[in-house]
């Protein structure tokens, strides 16, 4: 729950209502010189690829501040890392890259546990397997995709998390919505949070089962919408669902919370739904061994029906896995598309897996491991409470490296990302279509290879531009009366 | 007219009255039935006896109680007996239509009842039970996924794995995977929007673009996510979408994530295709003013045929449907350059207008790209959502895919190659036992297809799956039989697939 001053509730909104009227008047010209044009049209007889106001938003919001947008690197997404200058000749419409690079500290990649760069005990043996077993296989898992690293792969990855089996694939988003409609069908039910990660809607909306959604992080609304879902049936036929799976992530990446997992698996118990945990962000970053978000929070996994999660975060590769019961993923194996005909993850991917894993659990015969997730966990929360200190209104739980800083106004999502980078600190910011509308903020992704002067200049710089930017909306000392006239959001 | 009808019956009725009385029917059903074509003169004789009874009941009324009151009179007028009836009945009609209509009374359950039902309510165990054939074990390699491969120890000829080019194990590619890795390490960490896009990425989109003449090309991290992305990004719910109906599944994926009109068409069919467009923009009236795409694959996962680019293009043309070409089997080995299916039938790049690829294949990298008009592009880029909420491609595959560009258009002979070898494959399977060729001859996907089915889609694929399993075993030649998941659609036979590469050398 979110809750937004009415003052800037409002600026926000007059400032969209704003730009859409200026978007309108400009498409408005454009249409009337288009047609004194008349210029021969090719695309005569074809419906345009956007119909209508589908990329409105785009056209007149988005390619104004586009450059704050997909920055290009020239480097691995370290600590430091460099940020490509570019330029623009037509008003943002395109951009071009310059040859210049600027050195900037990282607050934005998902490299939790600063596995991105090279690594002494993971990348000489991503180099070795790149010998052995090539860039990639080639073909799908059942098709000669399976190599030794891939099943080796599936051990470690089950015993890391705590399940009997686990099957991994290529890519994050292919696992959640390749995998949901295997297990879901016509007369099923999934309950989504509504925050959940858009692969897990295109997953649940892929399987043909019927959605329903819960409040953000609410056990309380999940318990009533289970209820009368339970008693009410399948919508027209009445008849009872087949089976119910609630779907929840571990840490959700744009709001920093931890989701309230002993809570919400006292529920499906009670009522025999299923459970499906994404671990996108939390396994690997959170917990003591960084088993994540289970281990934070003292859930035994077994409670876990099915445990999903990604490799692109904290161990720095690419792909997902899912771990669940030997029977369920014999099922996968046998029928899962993601399994059957998707190319398998590559194999240098997945050994660097395998090393990360195990410098995380301490078989590579150092305290590095450990190390990383004491240092995650400390400069998460040192940086959170000091942004709090500072008047920052930030989301989120204690111990999560993410912290979305919350910006609202269109103007400002510019203004800070532009202004932090004039002082080589990257950010990230977030709006619309992965926000809504009025909850534009930045965020800040805090990782283990940050040092405590990196994390102290960060703070300075963001000190700086938030006075000048204006989004420190809890001065030092909030005043009663400040926390009454706000508006309540979801 | 009626009266001509109930002539008619009443001829017919006494026959089959007699029919039933002799059948020993009984007497009420002859009746019944010999009243039916009386319903018109019954209608007039029941209005006459209802407007009898009715005042005649009146009339009773009057004699039974004639009270004082009827002879009542007020305020000079004489009140008479049927005033007070009809007074009466004034007041019951205004009671009646006062009265509420009668509903059932709503009685939501109550917590009790509902927690009755929670605790009744049993849920399907979330998989089915596990069959012997389910739990299969895909062999496991030793060694990269080469044309000469390691499985259990033992050499085996590799044809399995979409390495059309050998790629795999080339020097060059190697190289360029190391350099990379050593510069940006293995993941990007993060989706394009938020500094996961790297150099290579937009190197590697340029490179794309120019290899294949397109104005520009987006690159997604995974295979199939590129199809089940990009199509939902370019058509919405209410445009028109004429596909294969063997497509295979990532596509069919996307098609039913787009949420538009879905229209199959035979496999390969271009009649069916021709009749189907002609079907839609005769009976559709709307049809100009949504968008409508033709969906086909180059060469079919599903069954190694070719898409007819040219007679596609034509009737594209001609009914003003744009084209979607998933090319994952045919960059690189279609055409003189592996530029695809284009190159091949001899038609400019610019008539297709959205063309999707894995690089998985020919390319021995992975990921896909979607490439086209730079308004397809650019569309895409916040629109789709495989793109805009995955962590971006590993910058390593990236910088491999520009290098396996960079060796096929300097090495035009790859190709050549893995055509010999295609006909010379071909040559030899010509003439097998029970099996055969499904597949295009120029398709380096080669499909062999039971002759005779054994009458279930489970039985074929247990032999052909019994097939390929003894020819590892015997021949140490590493063939799959092709899977199909439940989710998939496609009905097309099931087959064994073979795929070539360039560097074969043993082959018997």
């Amino acid at each position: 729950m979110i809750t937004i001053p009415y003052l800037t509730a409002l600026s926000t909104y007059i400032s969209y209502g704003l730009l859409f009227a200026f978007g309108q008047f400009r498409d408005f010209f454009r249409k009337v010189i288009d047609w004194w044009k008349n210029s021969s049209n090719l695309e005569q007889g074809y419906a345009p690829i956007c119909l209508g106001l589908e990329d409105f938003y785009v056209r007149r919001l988005y390619l104004r501040i586009q450059d704050c947008f997909g920055r290009p690197i020239a480097s691995a997404p370290d600590a430091w890392f460099d940020v490509v200058e570019r330029y623009s000749t037509d008003n943002n419409k395109t951009l071009k890259r310059t040859t210049k690079l600027s050195r900037c500290l990282n607050l934005g990649s998902y490299n939790y546990l600063g596995f991105a760069a090279a690594d002494e005990y993971c990348t000489p043996r991503v180099i070795d397997s790149l010998k052995k077993f090539s860039a990639s296989t080639c073909s799908a898992r059942v098709d000669g995709g399976t190599t030794r690293l891939h099943t080796e792969l599936e051990e470690c990855v089950a015993n890391f998390v705590g399940k009997p089996a686990a099957m991994v694939t290529g890519m994050g988003y292919v696992t959640n919505s390749a995998i949901l409609p295997v297990l879901m069908g016509k007369g099923s039910l999934i309950i989504s949070d509504s925050l959940n990660h858009n692969s897990i809607v295109n997953g649940a909306r892929g399987s043909g089962a019927t959605i329903r959604v819960f409040l953000h992080n609410t056990p309380s609304h999940l318990e009533q919408v289970l209820r009368e879902q339970i008693a009410e049936g399948q919508p027209r036929t009445h008849r009872p669902w087949k089976k119910i799976m609630v779907v929840v992530e571990g840490i959700y990446s744009m709001e920093g919370e931890l989701c309230k997992l002993p809570e919400i698996i006292a529920v499906c118990k009670k009522y025999k739904a299923y459970m499906y945990l994404d671990e996108a962000h939390s396994i690997g970053a959170i917990g003591k061994t960084g088993r994540g978000v289970c281990e934070l929070l003292g859930v035994d996994p077994a409670d876990v029906d099915i445990m999903m999660g990604t490799f692109t975060k904290s161990f720095g590769s690419c792909g997902g896995y899912i771990a669940a019961s030997k029977e369920l993923i014999d099922y996968l194996k046998y029928t899962c598309p993601a399994h059957l005909y998707a190319t398998s993850i590559p194999p240098p991917a997945a050994q660097q897996i395998i090393s990360a894993i195990r410098v995380i659990l301490g078989e590579d015969g150092s305290s590095r491991g450990a190390q990383k997730l004491a240092r995650i966990r400390e400069n998460s929360n040192f940086f959170r409470s000091e942004l709090q200190k500072m008047g920052f209104e930030v989301l989120g739980d204690n111990d999560s490296p993410v912290m979305p800083i919350m910006l609202y106004n269109p103007g400002k999502i510019p203004a800070f990302s532009r202004e932090c980078l004039k002082k080589n600190v990257a950010v990230v910011t977030v709006a619309f279509p992965a926000t809504p509308l009025l909850l534009a903020r930045a965020r800040i992704c805090i990782s283990a290879s940050h040092t405590r002067e990196d994390l102290i200049k960060a703070l300075e710089v963001i000190s700086e531009v938030g006075d000048l930017v204006g989004i420190k909306y809890f001065p030092a000392e909030p005043k009663k009366q400040q926390l009454e006239c706000r508006v309540k959001l979801d | 007219m009626d009266f001509g009808h109930t002539c008619n019956r009443d001829d017919v009725n006494p026959l089959n009255c007699n029919q039933l009385t002799r059948d020993g029917e009984s007497i009420s059903e002859i009746i019944s039935a010999g009243s039916v074509p009386r319903k018109a003169n019954s209608w007039i004789t029941m209005d006459f006896s209802v407007m009898s009874i009715l005042s005649n009941g009146l009339d009773w009324f009057k004699v039974e109680y004639d009270p004082p009151l009827a002879r009542a009179v007020v305020f000079g007028v004489p009140i008479g007996g049927h005033l007070v009836v009809e007074a009466l009945l004034v007041i019951a009609i205004l009671f009646l239509l006062l009265q509420k209509s009668y509903k059932p009374p709503k009685r939501p359950l109550t917590e009790k009842e509902i927690d009755m039902l929670c605790e009744e309510w049993v849920p399907e165990s979330l998989i089915p039970p596990l069959t012997e054939e389910m739990k299969y074990e895909s062999p496991v390699l030793d060694s990269a996924a080469g044309p000469h491969t390691v499985i259990d120890g033992r050499e085996v000829v590799n044809f399995a794995s979409t390495n059309y080019l050998g790629l795999i194990g080339n020097e060059k590619l190697h190289e360029s995977c190391t350099a990379a890795v050593e510069k940006y390490g293995v993941g990007s960490c993060g989706p394009r929007g938020f500094y996961g896009t790297i150099d290579v990425h937009l190197d590697c989109e340029e490179r794309i673009a120019k290899f294949l003449g397109t104005p520009d090309s987006i690159l997604y991290s995974f295979g199939i996510s590129t199809m089940f992305s990009a199509i939902p990004a370019l058509c919405k719910k209410g445009d028109i979408i004429v596909a294969d109906e063997g497509v295979h599944w990532a596509i069919q994926n996307g098609l039913h994530l787009s949420r538009s009109t879905i229209v199959y068409f035979k496999h390969n069919d271009m009649e069916s295709l021709g009749n189907t467009l002609e079907k839609i923009t005769r009976e559709n009236k709307r049809v100009t003013k949504v968008r409508r795409y033709i969906v086909v694959e180059a060469i079919y996962q599903n069954s190694g045929q070719l898409a007819p680019l040219d007679v596609i293009v034509k009737l594209k043309e001609k009914y003003r449907f744009r084209v979607l070409l998933d090319e994952t089997n045919s960059i690189g080995v279609l055409g003189d350059c592996g530029r695809g299916l284009s190159e091949h039938y001899r038609i400019p790049v610019e008539k297709i207008d959205v063309i999707t690829a894995a690089m998985g294949s020919a390319l021995a990298t992975d990921g896909g790209f979607c490439t086209g008009s730079v308004k397809v592009v650019d569309h895409q880029r916040l629109g789709s959502s495989g793109y805009v909420f995955s962590a971006s491609l590993p910058p390593y595959l990236a910088s491999a895919a520009i290098t396996a560009f960079d060796i096929l258009e300097e090495n035009p002979h790859l190709i050549t190659k893995l055509k010999r070898n295609i006909t010379l494959l071909l040559e030899g399977l010509s003439d097998l036992p029970g099996l055969s060729i499904a597949s295009n001859p120029q398709s380096p996907l080669v499909f062999l297809k039971l002759k005779r089915t054994t009458g279930s889609f489970q039985n074929d694929l247990q032999l052909l799956e019994d097939i390929a399993d003894l020819m590892l075993k015997e021949d140490s030649v590493f063939v799959v039989a092709s899977k199909r998941s439940t989710l998939d659609k496609c009905r097309l036979p099931v087959g064994i697939r073979i795929t070539i590469n360039r560097c074969r050398k043993s082959m018997s």
